[in-house]
């Protein structure tokens, strides 16, 4: 279960980021991008992050994660292909490892989406 | 009023770990020392490999041992009585060393002896072919070990361990004539995945092949010593 790890990282993260705002916003989306090529299971992860943020700043935030394929690129026939995890890997159509992966490794923190509260004064137009 | 928001962090979620283990691999190198990661699922025969290594390698090198395991120091028990240093540590319930764990084993070293004498840290790392994968530590190679009991599909079903590794003992070849199993087909499916891994069959019961992989530890500490620099530098995550 490293996804647990994973979480708290996450969590801290996000903790650095937030204590580092001057008005400590709420939180309400913490987008990740997870790809198929990784030893991590989306949702061990959403059930890790829903328990550790229990009663913490995070406890209204939304886990919201996006999965990419795995992509390689084979050099030798100079295109993409998307291996089969668990069946093939090497190109179907020459046979070529699998060597130049494109897309599928990503194991990231993208963005977070917050709601703060806006000062009149900062917002003549409203 | 309230208005919504969006900051990009654009972070790796293992960057604390990551930025841990260039810390660690940054003392080795400092040291002198090559640190090797040594992987496989339980009982794949990580161990009794250590206990051949450091019975020959021992005579040659000065070496430690940094041994990782979830609950019992029967490991590291076997491992002492090579007469190397064992640092042992617990990882509780967690399935895999991390960067933080080593260092504090890296720090144990250096606080009882002169790191400067040891030429190479092993890291014996938890049993699961899965988590310890995608955790670096400071390694300047990752070892993985295959058993030939386990069968031809594991490198096509535990990808990532595959594919980090720089050497990849199969192990248990004395069992080899009572199983169904074809190595071949072992390295054609790793070979997939990772066409530039060193493959070395071995059997710790006769001796088959060790003297293969002392020679391909000898190398890399040589290599080491003459380049001052890292072997492999692992990038397996954006």
């Amino acid at each position: 279960m490293h996804e647990t790890d994973m979480t708290k990282a996450l969590i801290m993260t996000v903790k650095d980021w937030w204590l580092a705002q001057p008005d400590k916003p709420q939180v309400s989306q913490v987008h990740l991008t997870v790809g198929k090529f990784t030893c991590v299971e989306p949702a061990s992860l959403e059930f890790a992050f829903q328990v550790q943020t229990r009663h913490t700043f995070l406890a209204n935030a939304e886990l919201i994660i996006r999965e990419t394929p795995l992509i390689a690129f084979c050099h030798p026939c100079q295109q993409e292909y998307r291996p089969e995890i668990g069946i093939q890997y090497a190109c179907p159509i020459c046979h070529s490892p699998m060597e130049d992966i494109r897309s599928g490794r990503e194991l990231k923190i993208d963005r977070i989406e917050y709601n703060s509260q806006v000062e009149s004064y900062y917002a003549p137009n409203l | 009023m309230h208005q919504t928001f969006n900051a990009a962090l654009e972070i790796n979620l293992l960057h604390a770990n990551q930025a841990g283990a260039d810390h660690n691999r940054s003392h080795f190198d400092e040291w002198g020392i090559t640190c090797f990661n040594v992987m496989s699922s339980p009982g794949a025969g990580k161990t009794v490999l250590l206990e051949r290594s450091l019975a020959t390698l021992g005579a040659q090198f000065k070496i430690a041992v940094i041994e990782g395991d979830m609950t019992t120091e029967l490991d590291a028990d076997r491992l002492r009585q090579y007469g190397v240093p064992v640092i042992a540590i617990n990882t509780g319930r967690s399935c895999h060393l991390d960067s933080k764990m080593v260092a504090g084993g890296i720090h144990r070293l250096a606080h009882e002896y002169n790191p400067r004498e040891f030429e190479l840290v092993i890291v014996e790392n938890v049993g699961n072919l899965v988590c310890p994968a995608e955790f670096e530590v400071g390694e300047h190679a990752k070892i993985a070990l295959l058993s030939i009991t386990e069968g031809e599909d594991k490198p096509l079903k535990y990808p990532i361990m595959f594919q980090a590794a720089d050497c990849l003992l199969i192990t248990k070849m004395d069992l080899a004539p009572y199983l169904e199993v074809d190595i071949n087909q072992i390295v054609a499916n790793v070979r997939q995945i990772n066409p530039y891994v060193t493959i070395i069959p071995v059997s710790a019961k006769t001796g088959e092949g060790l003297e293969t992989w002392f020679e391909w530890v000898r190398r890399q500490i040589h290599q080491k010593s003459e380049h001052q620099l890292p072997l492999s530098i692992s990038c397996a995550n954006q």
